[in-house]
């Protein structure tokens, strides 16, 4: 029997100025089937299923639910056609319980009841198998209940299509399978699910097609039963394209950085780090790939003196003195006091690398303004510091004394890059350093970091271009659900072979969970 | 004699009660209000400006009617409290402005405002009586019931008061019930704790945010209007309220933003007040010393709940903080 | 009615206009839109005036002017309070810049005037007037940043809030003081504050005021060099920029709460000490008068920058005193300045919206219909 068709995307199209967020996506989901969205960060997945649920609205193309061409110009509307979705972030108020935020800005005719709601909302929770007290605050609660919150306060307000976005990035392996099965629940009783991710197994397991987006562009529509793990990378990564980046051949080279076995748990419990242990060494790039939000950030603060740990060691061997010192759970002063030269250029660029209110001149000052006894400022290095970066960077900006938030994304990079490898370092970690940046800028951040490297510079790069990995860096290192999975040597690895590393570690864990059902 | 203390507590304690309800349900939609100094005092002014033209209107005292003798003031006074209110959201609300600048400006221009018209009234309309004393008009805002007298202590811990003391309760309860039981209290609270989920949750943030700081500058305002019209029988004397709009945002903190616990706390921070009367021998300057226990009393409950952290005994979320819906 | 309903919603919402934030004004649109309101403010004022009193407008900023500096008496005053406003507005600005509510400015500066007072009455006939000052000021710049220390520190410790604190800081003080001045008063009881005979500030080339008006102005240029050109000074901009960044680079935030509003209620402390020993000579509960909340109205509108506080200090106490002469002049209430001044405040925080913001009309409604 042939199932119904519950959504329906024909020729899709969104730009955001002159990027092209999704071109010309078709796809349907039918009634009692899971569709997965498969595609890497930036392919356009979460653009996509905005339309649907009415924070964006589409250039052109059209939506079909039930077979109706519908208009979804708000949250609103989406509701009405009984479409709903889980963000990735949560928005529920903490102080509130979860019938509370369940209930929370419906207006229905019959009044206020709490304990009917209750009612309700217990008929849910028992349907489809979640756990889930009512009464419970939301600051009580586990990411998990949070996000069974959020399903159900969808499912509440009568959806018949869920839409998730990236529901497992923040779960565990035992809860990633709970939600599975109350995934399963929902689509036994017809309702149409369609789930955002870049993991491939959960896509086998989970799933009845599988449609891939790469980079804004629809690639395919695919049945799970018919596919396998490497059709869908190569589908996922697409053919290698050269970017024609230098890689400068490694020389001298020592280790800098043992970082040997650091944990971090988040509040929730959850194990942002999980026994990360490698070494960046002088003179290479060392490179970091994974999806986001895998522990890259926390692994780069730690280092950085930043994030608190709950084990192990980082070892940096000092080039000058030869000594070693252990930088964990110091704080950044320390590190710099201890002669530690490390450099970071964070991922949050205007809410931590800079100030955004202050001028170009005054952002130099960030690393350096306590140096000398004196009580007061020393603008005059800052100054020429900031007109050589100006300068040599080719920074686009009406002076040194220009707020920083007024330049371009490209800009605001160069100076910060330009700011932390002023200092000399030894060390240089680098996240993310070139999103969002057009290609000339890119190739000027390339340049730098390889330059660095010819210094002698043990350089961190963490990165979501395979394509720049593989061909810039000299090691790369996977991890995933932060756990190191794999580390590879750049001149001779794949996209596909880092694509496969990258969800590797939580496919493993679902297996030791013995978690495979299909 | 215990009964009368309870009974001046009380009366002490209500314009109290008034402006820490205004301010609750104000700072439930996430708005610091320092302007509330300023509101009580424009209601009182409101209210005093309301009955003195209305009994200048009538030839004797004894032609006014006493519905609209207390109907004028009362409406003079919520209409003059809640433009005041409309004021702060105009500039905090839609021009995002600082709150606490504005709330401070408000204050400024509130007591400023009370203290010009109660000093000027008589020369603005060419009056020849000698100062205002609404007498008449306050009788009809103290008028108790009348069988209160023969109950003893009950009737004087009860029953012996004013109307608006009895409205004071009924507004916090009422008020109390809106915040925890109705659809209504629970938006409010969501715009005051995280205006970006309300907003998500298709809640008209602005719309919370402007109805529950004109309703609560309304009440506060009766807070000033009971004070001159009952507890100071009618005579507008400047400065004479005092620090109360103050004493009204601490007992807010007082009661951790429960309208419930403020109608204890009004009635304990009532006691406080009048409680150096009752000791015998006390010099005046320590009197000063007493009235300075409200506030003590307040700073070691911000600093419990502060050390508690218990959530919900937290200020809102975003308080004070001005919401501005980044564009898509 | 109900489509005129939504429509005064969806316009307060924001939502029929758009309003996005803008990055960068010319400076000469921005102090365009503030002149502009500043105008707006007296033009209001002036019907307001006129619908009290029968003068015309122009009259009344005449009369207005000739009461804040028509006579050399009353220039002195006008400074004299210019500068203790102005005193008040330096001291919060250290802990704005930072982020940090400091409400209790009233009360740091009534500590302040308390430890003087203090000095003045028990050291007054033991030492000589020349080592007593120095100790009025040490003492009562230590009891203002201890008084301000102390919401700092449940701030850095508990995450208290510190404006409720603050807030609450001043009445606590305003009845310590009231209680020491009633003590103190002579006769003992009478309420009148007892006159400081002893540790007054000396009176430089016959104008009293003047040496408050000079501690000011170097307090002003202190300020200045220590916001802009100090160590310290830049941690306080990162802090109150951007506690994360502090973080990244290492800057102790908790130290730098503690330190600033240390600092700032030293400042209080100061103009306590300028208000007993220079101005009054006397202490009383509203000896503050109210400045440690026109301070910070001050210092917002001068967006923090000590040199504007100068003139947002002026215009303010000229206002007051400008009005205080057209009630004097129509025997109407003294508190009138205090209405004029709300106008003018509510107009320039107003206009600050239109320097931050753009409105842009909607047209997506078009497209979805």
């Amino acid at each position: 029997m042939e199932k119904n068709i519950a959504l329906e995307l024909k020729n899709i199209t969104k730009t955001f100025g002159s990027v092209v967020a999704n071109k010309n996506i078709s796809l349907q989901v039918k009634k009692g089937e899971i569709l997965s969205i498969l595609g890497e960060n930036g392919s356009g997945k979460t653009t996509l299923m905005n339309m649907v649920s009415g924070i964006y609205y589409p250039d052109s193309g059209q939506i079909f639910a039930d077979g109706k061409e519908i208009v979804i110009a708000s949250p609103k509307d989406a509701f009405d056609h009984k479409i709903g979705m889980i963000h990735q972030h949560f928005k529920l108020v903490d102080v509130f319980s979860a019938a509370e935020n369940i209930v929370l800005g419906l207006e229905d005719e019959k009044g206020f009841d709490m304990a009917a709601y209750i009612e309700r909302i217990k008929e849910i929770t028992e349907q489809y198998g979640f756990e889930l007290d009512p009464y419970k605050k939301i600051y009580e609660m586990s990411v998990s209940e949070k996000q069974t919150v959020e399903i159900i306060k969808v499912l509440f307000r009568g959806a018949d299509i869920l839409i998730l976005d990236e529901p497992t990035a923040v779960l565990t392996p035992q809860e990633t399978l709970k939600l599975f099965a109350v995934l399963r629940n929902m689509r036994e009783s017809g309702k149409a699910i369609i789930i955002i991710t870049h993991k491939l197994h959960e896509v086998l397991s989970l799933s009845d097609y599988v449609a891939v987006l790469r980079k804004g562009e629809y690639i395919g529509t695919v049945k799970t039963s018919e596919t396998n793990e490497s059709q869908l990378t190569e589908m996922m990564v697409g053919k290698k394209i050269s970017l024609n980046i230098e890689r400068s051949p490694v020389e001298t080279c020592t280790d800098r950085l043992v970082v040997n076995n650091i944990n971090c748990v988040n509040r929730e419990g959850i194990k942002l780090l999980d026994n990360v242990s490698f070494t960046a060494r002088s003179g290479e790039i060392l490179g970091i790939a994974g999806i986001a939000g895998s522990g890259q950030r926390e692994l780069l603060e730690a280092i950085a003196g930043l994030q608190h740990l709950d084990g192990g060691s980082i070892i940096y061997h000092n080039p000058k003195t030869g000594e070693e010192e252990n930088l964990r759970d110091k704080t950044p002063l320390e590190i710099r006091q201890m002669g530690v030269k490390l450099a970071f250029v964070p991922e949050d660029r205007l809410g931590m690398g800079l100030v955004g209110n202050m001028d170009i001149v005054d952002n130099m000052m960030l690393r350096s303004y306590k140096k000398g006894k004196s009580a007061f400022l020393q603008r005059k290095n800052p100054k020429s510091l900031a007109d050589e970066i100006i300068e040599r960077l080719e920074v686009v900006t009406p002076s040194a004394y220009t707020p920083v938030r007024r330049l371009s994304g490209g800009n605001v990079q160069k100076i910060l890059v330009g700011r932390e490898i002023a200092s000399s370092p030894t060390v240089l970690m680098a996240a993310y350093p070139v999103r969002g940046l057009d290609i000339n800028s890119s190739y000027t951040i390339y340049n730098l970091l390889n330059e660095q490297k010819q210094k002698g510079v043990a350089v961190i790069f963490v990165g979501e271009d395979l394509d720049v990995l593989v061909e810039l860096c000299d090691r790369i290192m996977v991890i995933g659900s932060g756990r190191v999975t794999g580390i590879v040597d750049g001149r001779n690895t794949t996209k596909e072979e880092i694509g496969i590393l990258m969800t590797k570690s939580a496919e493993d864990m679902m297996q030791d969970e013995g978690g495979h059902e299909e | 004699m215990l009964a009368t203390i309870i009974q001046r507590a009380v009366m002490q304690g209500t314009p109290l009660l008034f402006g820490s309800t205004g301010e609750i349900l104000t700072e439930k939609s996430g708005h610091l209000n320092l302007g509330i100094p300023g509101i009580m005092y424009v209601g009182a002014i409101s209210g005093v400006a309301g009955a003195f033209l209305y009994e200048q209107s009538v030839a004797s005292p004894d032609l006014l009617n006493p519905f609209l003798a207390v109907l004028i003031p009362l409406l003079c006074a919520l209409v003059g409290a809640t433009f005041m209110g409309l004021i702060y959201c105009f500039l905090t609300v839609s021009l995002r402005a600082n709150q606490n600048v504005t709330g401070l400006a408000l204050t400024t221009f509130g007591i400023g405002v009370g203290n010009f018209f109660g000093g000027s009234l008589i020369k603005l309309v060419d009056s020849d009586v000698p100062s205002i004393a609404l007498s008449k008009t306050s009788n009809f805002f103290k008028t108790q019931l009348p069988f209160a007298s023969n109950l003893g202590w009950f009737g004087e811990i009860f029953l012996s008061y004013g109307f608006l003391v009895y409205v004071a309760i009924i507004v916090a309860i009422i008020s109390s019930y809106i915040l925890n039981k109705t659809r209504m209290g629970l938006h409010l609270r969501a715009v005051g704790e995280s205006p970006e989920t309300a907003d998500a949750a298709g809640i008209n943030v602005t719309k919370y945010k402007y109805i529950s700081t004109c309703i609560g500058s309304a009440i506060a305002g009766l807070g000033g209007l009971y004070y001159v019209m009952d507890y100071a029988n009618g005579v507008w004397s400047n400065n004479g309220f005092g620090d109360r709009g103050w004493l009204s945002i601490a007992l807010v903190i007082f009661s951790v933003w429960r309208p419930s616990l403020s109608i204890l706390g009004s009635i304990l921070f009532g006691f406080l007040y009048v409680i150096p009367t009752y000791i015998p021998d006390i010099s005046v300057s320590a009197k000063k010393l007493f009235e300075m226990l409200p506030y003590v009393v307040t700073i070691i409950v911000l600093i419990i709940t502060s050390m508690r952290n218990k959530k919900e005994n937290q200020p809102p979320q975003a308080l004070g903080l001005p919401y501005f819906r980044e564009e898509r | 009615m109900k489509k005129l309903k939504n429509l005064y919603w969806s316009v307060l919402s924001g939502s029929a206009a758009h309003i996005i934030k803008r990055d960068d004004i010319v400076w000469w649109k921005a102090w365009g839109i503030r002149i502009i309101s500043v105008l707006l403010a007296l033009i209001v004022c002036g019907f307001v005036t006129v619908s009290l009193t029968d003068l015309n407008p122009i009259e009344m900023y005449i009369t207005m002017a000739q009461g804040a500096m028509g006579t050399p008496r009353l220039v002195w005053n006008l400074f004299q309070n210019t500068a203790i406003l102005l005193g008040v507005a330096l001291a919060v600005t250290p802990a704005f810049k930072m982020k940090f509510w400091n409400i209790g400015a009233e009360g740091q500066i009534l500590i302040g005037g308390l430890a003087t007072a203090t000095c003045m009455i028990f050291l007054g006939e033991k030492i000589p007037a020349p080592l007593l000052i120095p100790v009025m000021l040490v003492v009562s710049i230590i009891s203002g940043a201890l008084w301000a220390f102390v919401p700092a520190y449940f701030k850095t410790r508990f995450n208290s809030n510190e404006t409720l604190f603050t807030l609450m800081m001043n009445y606590v003080a305003i009845q310590i003081v009231a209680y020491f001045t009633l003590e103190w008063s002579m006769p003992k009881g009478s309420g009148t504050p007892r006159t400081l005979e002893f540790g007054q500030l000396p009176v430089l080339f016959g104008q009293k005021y003047l040496i408050n008006i000079l501690i000011v102005v170097v307090l002003t240029v202190l300020v200045y060099i220590y916001l802009k050109y100090s160590k310290q000074g830049y941690e306080i901009s990162v802090v109150g920029e951007s506690e994360k960044t502090a973080r990244y680079i290492g800057i102790n935030v908790k130290k730098v709460v503690l330190r600033t509003m240390a600092i700032s209620g030293a400042l209080c402390g100061i103009v306590g000490f300028l208000l007993v020993a220079g101005t009054d000579h006397s202490l009383k509960s509203d000896t503050a008068g109210g400045r440690g909340f026109t301070a910070i109205m001050v210092s917002w509108l001068a967006k923090f920058n000590p040199i504007f506080m100068v003139l947002t200090s002026l215009l303010i106490v000229f206002l007051e005193s400008g009005a205080s002469k057209i009630s004097e002049v129509y025997r109407l209430n003294s508190s009138f300045s205090d209405i004029i001044t709300g106008i003018i405040i509510f107009f320039i925080i107003g206009c600050e919206f239109f320097i931050n913001y753009k409105i842009k009309f909607n047209k997506k409604e078009e497209i979805v219909c």
